[in-house]
């Protein structure tokens, strides 16, 4: 019952455009059935839009157009439009059929008229081909022929009311320049403005000398719509609008692959090295590296037989190639082999619309899996300062959405100050794994240092290493901290080869030391060995006295024996004995 | 120059509307005044026969075509102004 009550679903039911973006905007395209009203000044791509619309429908929808061209003849508009490729001759057998509703150059007027023969003309055909979707093409022009506003006013609604009655999605075009909403007062449009379901804004402008385009749907009957404007290009397939992302939008595949980021030591501080599908920011001053550290990827990604692309603003390819082979870089082969392509976009002017348009269409081409733009600073050249960091969102936002692993480098051209702050374009906030690339001058060198500043779901080092580029490659280094400060170059060189010195010192001194003990513990048991000899001597002396006294003592008594025997005074003592 | 030759027209009209009501009853007034007897209107109403219309590249209703004598001229519209209709038919030198 309650949803009965909601009124017909017919109401949002949708036309696709097949305008890339657009759809997205308004949540499936122009309001079917109704009427849409296109504005825009001269050049701003109402008529592209228009018929791309109804190309879209004819090709690929099985719904038959009309095209009813009041400003050009439909032999012109074939061959302008001939270059999107949309095989216009062939669908024109079929399902497209053009109306030339130029005024003849020799056309008489006299009083009013009406389009009631045109539209009666037109049902009849639209009967015969069933069609669906139907252009008027700058009907401002045919409107400029009526006299009076009250007979623009009637025709107006004339086609409304034949266009609702036939049930045909249809557009309507007509040049009004600006935005404005109080110059439209004017304008005969004003009552289309109320009159119709939906209405488009077409903007062309030129800042600094870069053309930007944008897009705004004014009004949307009965839907919800992005109501912001909305950048486009017009590209080699016609329009593409766009769209930030939106909340709607499916989940993004996201792995936990890693990819080596082509320097080992670096995977290592990263635990393992940049997430599938992540984007990575390099920032630094110039010269520090950069592009050979994004390079050192793309490198790593070809070896692993990733398809690669490389979108390089400073050089050539063929100058990529060879700045890079001196760093042990080999690019040349997998540019041979296929797998690595360099796009030197240094040539290619235009917004930062433009270009990302340009990116994305080279990177799908080429079916790349790894990207590397350097420096996607780029984009922020004068004129695109109000789009840069919209384009370098939907930039990320893309290349996340398609899982290509993403590396950005970004030079910092602000030498004083900031060395580690946000870069311009402020994509440090959107990006994943951001590497801060620096010089540190100490003694008269320059030495560069690299860092991680953020990593999102990888542990990383929080240690500055010494970014070393050889013909080896890149290596990092460990570096010094002495006092605070850190070392790199000679500085850490001179380090370690003292910290050897030293080493090499406490050997020699334990050696000696030992050496040294050793003798004092012979001259010792020398000294012992001596002092034993010495005893025994003394004790071989004091057995020698003992033996001396006992044989003297003898002799004595037996001395005095015998000369008492001699003298024979005295009792001899014999009998006493 | 004869002044016996016979004005063909055709006059493309959408059904009753009244520009297209207007535009026929201008020219078979002004016919009547300065053709009178050397005229023929052929009017082909679009809403009965849209693919002719189609076909002969009639685009916005009222149009008038003359036929014969060359050129084939056409002309948009209620015809309203009578002495600019004749001028652009040729016929203002016969009027005066």
């Amino acid at each position: 019952m309650k949803s009965a009550r909601l009124g017909p679903t017919s109401i949002l039911a949708k036309a696709p455009t097949g305008i890339a973006g657009f759809d997205a905007i308004t949540e499936g395209g122009l309001p079917s059935g109704r009427t849409t009203l296109l504005l825009g000044g001269p050049g701003s791509g109402k008529t592209l839009f228009a018929l791309q619309f109804l190309v879209h429908g004819a090709r690929d929808l099985d719904e038959p157009g009309i095209f009813v061209a009041f400003e050009e003849t439909p032999a012109r508009l074939l061959a302008n439009f001939e270059g999107f490729g949309w095989k216009l001759r062939q669908l024109r057998r079929k399902a497209l059929y053009f109306m030339d509703a130029t005024p003849m150059p020799d056309l008489e007027l006299s009083g009013d008229f009406d389009l009631g023969g045109m539209l009666a003309a037109l049902g009849a055909q639209a009967k015969q081909m069933k069609a669906r979707r139907i252009v008027f093409d700058a009907l401002d022009i045919v409107l400029a022929l009526l006299p009076g506003a009250s007979a623009r006013r009637r025709e107006i609604y004339r086609l409304h009311d034949w266009l609702l009655s036939l049930g045909l999605t249809g557009i309507i075009t007509a040049k009004a320049e600006g935005d404005s909403a109080s110059s439209h007062d004017a304008h005969p449009y004003s009552i289309m403005h109320f009159m119709v379901d939906c209405a488009v804004i077409l903007n062309h402008r030129v800042t600094h000398g870069v053309s930007q385009r944008n897009l705004r749907v004014q009004k949307y009957r009965g839907s919800s719509f992005d109501e912001n404007e909305s950048p486009f290009v017009i590209g080699r397939n016609g329009f593409d609008v766009a769209v930030a992302n939106t909340l709607g939008r499916a989940e993004l595949n996201v792995t936990s692959e890693r990819v080596g980021s082509g320097v080992k030591r670096l995977d290592t501080m990263l635990g393992g090295g940049y997430y599938r599908g992540a984007s990575v920011l390099i920032t630094g001053f110039p010269g520090t590296a950069k592009t050979t550290l994004s390079s050192a990827f793309a490198a790593a990604a070809c070896r692993r037989g990733e398809r690669t692309a490389i979108v390089s603003f400073d050089s050539d390819g063929a100058e990529v190639i060879r700045n890079l082979a001196s760093v042990g870089i080999q690019l040349d082969r997998h540019v041979k082999s296929g797998c690595l392509r360099i796009i030197s976009a240094r040539t290619i002017t235009g917004s930062a619309e433009t270009l990302l348009v340009r990116i994305k269409a080279l990177t799908k081409e080429h079916k790349a899996r790894c990207l590397v733009i350097d420096p996607v600073s780029t984009l922020f050249r004068a004129g695109n300062e109000l789009t840069a960091h919209g384009v370098a969102e939907r930039l990320i936002d893309w290349a996340k959405a398609d899982c290509i692993t993403l590396v950005c480098t970004s030079l910092l051209d602000d030498m004083s100050g900031r060395t580690d702050a946000g870069t311009q374009l402020q994509i440090s906030s959107l990006a994943d794994t951001w590497i801060h690339l620096n010089y540190l001058v100490q003694a008269g060198e320059r030495n560069r240092g690299m860092s991680i500043i953020k990593s999102r779901g990888t542990g990383h080092s929080n240690q500055v290493r010494e970014l070393i580029l050889s013909d080896a490659g890149v290596t990092l280094a460990d570096t010094y901290t002495a006092g605070g400060e850190v070392l790199m170059g000679t500085l850490r060189w001179e380090k370690e080869k003292a910290e050897r010195v030293a080493a090499d010192i406490a050997e020699v001194a334990a050696k000696l030391k030992r050496v040294r003990l050793d003798a004092e513990e012979a001259v010792l048991e020398v000294q012992a060995k001596s002092l034993q000899t010495e005893l025994l001597a003394k004790q071989v002396e004091k057995t020698l006295l003992t033996r001396t006294t006992e044989s003297r003592e003898l002799e004595l008594s037996r001395g005095r024996t015998r000369i008492r025997e001699l003298r024979g005074a005295d009792r001899a003592l014999t009998g006493r004995k | 120059m004869t002044r016996r030759v016979t004005f063909k027209f055709r006059l493309y009209t959408a059904a009753d509307t009244q520009n297209s009501v207007q535009a026929l009853a201008n020219l078979t007034s002004l016919c009547h005044e300065h053709l009178e007897g050397r005229f023929e209107i052929e009017v082909v109403d679009v809403f009965r026969e849209p693919k002719r219309a189609l076909a002969d590249g009639i685009r916005m209703t009222p149009t008038l075509v003359k036929l014969s004598p060359a050129p084939i001229q056409k002309i948009v519209g209620t015809l309203c102004q009578t002495q600019r209709v004749l001028q652009m038919l040729g016929l203002d030198i016969i009027a005066a």
